[in-house]
């Protein structure tokens, strides 16, 4: 058998059994609530609101775009948090001990990651249903372009949050990823649209890609007239695909050089000494 | 012929034969401006157990990091399995197994699913000599989990952890095994059976095994030679019963006579005993004479190495004050 198809194969079932243990998980459940609870609520009190300059409800329009923050989210932090956490606690080390085992590990936290990212898309979106309307649902191409965006929105994210996850050292420094995270979100239209900032907020916010997210999933389950209140007026499909196919291309080449430089200086030492550094703060 | 070698005389000669597993020769390791290993020498045939000693800092975690091809060094010659280590691909890592410090990863996972999908990545490098991984059920025995085989790893106590964590380091039956302190929070029973798995593994699998120890008594008891790395050098390498020798140190002799407790020390213990005897013959009782042991040949030797980097660090301030 190749060493290497026998590692890939290994890190598939990692990622299942990861993906077992997570939604066994009473904390990880309520992890994976609280955000749909979050959603709920918001879209609760945007009732009766509807998006400027038409009479579409705010909350229809929120939806989407949550989707679209949540797998940017998922991608960017969620993976590089566990890439600092597991650092930390000596699993990557145990994984760079083990043959092809840097392999496996990142083919199984690669299942586990976009797994999640998928169900709780789903979490989110099968009970807000209840809540909203005005979404094609039963439209074909509406799920299409929700699958390509959320596919290709996964490429071009979780490298990059492979990259983050690798830079930080210390769990404690993981804040310094979510303030910045936290503005990238409010700038980027999710829950209200942007054509009201000022000309460099707007270049800013598209720069990233949490905008691109938002704006592909709303294309996706929103009616085609609601483009008319998108920058430029339209879906604009085809910059969507650039800019998330231009970040996966950037992370996809940064990810492994990165990743690789990571993973050669993990030491059993280097483990120990984070530890203790971890005990003193509990102390 | 002696194994005890001195400080700064020169190596004995290494045969380059293929049952040599660790051949280390002047290995260097400095960080910054600080010399951590300033030649390190030694060399490990197949199925041999070596036990590392030293203080803390002296250079042992570094040394076998190096070996284990998790750091890079500054300088020296390093064959690991016949391979320098800094160069070590997938297939020379399948030969070995690291016993790591752990802490508390797979928490989640359970016991007997952790050892197969590990087990999993040993499987393409499988041999008719050696058959790769270890069968998951046997390996549990063998190290005394087979009772926890589904319970969740975060769930184990400390020793069983830590019988995990070898169970982990030898799941793809390595030929050379690295221990790091392998039996801290182990209880009596516990510690027994892992000095028996540990003789298994060298004499019928013939694995070789590195391991480091602040436990001078379970060095004696697993090791057949012991290293002394103190200073950034190896200052003494030997089997337990050669170093307890090297040391001239005095034998510690205690007996009783009419109810009244003595203790004497000598450095000729049989002329003491006979001078003894003839003037007191069978008054004697409840006669033990103690040889120096390993523990009082390591704090020699480490002394005599810590004492004498500070006499010639002072000899050296002096002569330059001289020169001033």
């Amino acid at each position: 058998m190749n060493p290497t198809a026998a590692a890939v194969r290994a890190g598939f079932r990692r990622g299942t059994t990861e993906l077992r243990n997570t939604f066994t998980n009473a904390q990880d459940l309520w992890g994976y609530a609280f955000p749909t609870l979050v959603l709920l609520v918001t879209i609760f009190f945007m009732r009766g609101a509807t998006v400027p300059g038409t009479d579409f409800s705010l909350g229809s329009r929120t939806l989407p775009s949550v989707l679209g923050m949540g797998l940017a989210f998922g991608g960017l932090i969620t993976l590089a948090q566990q890439l600092v956490v597991e650092r930390e606690d000596g699993t990557l080390l145990r994984a760079k001990a083990t043959p092809n085992g840097m392999l496996g590990y990142l083919v199984g936290k690669l299942t586990l990651m976009s797994t999640v990212a998928l169900v709780s898309m789903l979490i989110q979106l099968v009970p807000s249903l209840f809540l909203v309307d005005g979404l094609r649902l039963t439209s074909a191409p509406a799920w299409l372009t929700l699958l390509w965006v959320a596919v290709l929105g996964l490429v071009a994210t979780l490298p990059l949050g492979a990259v983050i996850g690798s830079l930080i050292e210390n769990p404690r420094n993981l804040g310094l990823v979510m303030l910045p995270m936290m503005g990238l979100i409010a700038l980027s239209g999710i829950f209200y649209p942007i054509n009201g900032y000022p000309g460099w907020l707007q270049a800013v916010a598209q720069a990233f890609p949490v905008y691109w997210l938002g704006l592909g999933m709303r294309s996706a389950l929103l009616p085609d007239a609601l483009a008319a209140v998108e920058v430029g007026g339209s879906w604009r499909h085809l910059e969507t695909f650039g800019v998330l196919g231009a970040w996966a291309v950037l992370g996809l080449v940064l990810a492994p050089v990165v990743l690789r430089r990571m993973a050669r200086r993990e030491s059993g030492s280097r483990v120990a000494a984070r530890r203790e550094r971890a005990m003193q703060q509990i102390i | 012929m002696t194994a005890v070698e001195l400080p700064g005389t020169v190596a004995a000669p290494h045969p380059p034969d293929g049952d040599v597993v660790l051949d280390v020769r002047d290995l260097r390791m400095r960080y910054g401006t600080v010399d951590v290993l300033h030649g390190v020498d030694l060399t490990a045939r197949r199925g041999e157990v070596l036990a590392l000693l030293g203080p803390n800092g002296a250079g042992k975690t570094t040394t076998i990091e190096i070996l284990e091809g998790f750091r890079m060094r500054s300088a020296g010659d390093v064959r690991v399995l016949g391979v320098d280590p800094s160069r070590g691909d997938e297939r020379w890592r399948a030969r070995m197994g690291v016993v790591l410090q752990s802490w508390r990863d797979h928490g989640k996972w359970r016991v007997r699913e952790l050892l197969a999908h590990l087990g999993a990545f040993y499987a393409p490098y499988s041999t008719d000599r050696i058959r790769r991984p270890w069968p998951v059920d046997e390996l549990l025995d063998a190290v005394g989990l087979a009772g926890n085989a589904r319970k969740r790893v975060g769930q184990l106590s400390g020793g069983q952890r830590r019988r995990l964590d070898v169970a982990v380091g030898i799941v793809g039956r390595p030929e050379l095994l690295f221990l790091d302190e392998p039996t801290v929070g182990f209880d009596p029973a516990a510690r027994r059976e892992f000095h028996e798995l540990v003789h298994r593994l060298a004499d019928l699998d013939d694995t070789t095994i590195l391991l480091t120890t602040h436990d001078l008594d379970e060095a004696e008891k697993l090791a057949e030679r012991i290293l002394i790395l103190a200073g950034g050098r190896i200052i003494a390498d030997g089997s337990p019963d050669e170093l307890s020798r090297r040391v001239a140190g005095n034998a510690e002799i205690r007996w009783t006579r009419d109810g009244e407790r003595f203790v004497h020390s000598a450095a000729d213990a049989t002329a003491f005993l006979r001078d003894l005897f003839g003037q007191y013959g069978d008054d004697v009782q409840e006669l033990e004479v103690r040889r120096p042991n390993l523990e009082d040949a390591y704090m020699a030797l480490v002394y005599e190495q810590e004492s004498g980097a500070r006499g010639s660090a002072a000899a050296r301030a002096w002569q330059q004050g001289r020169q001033a």
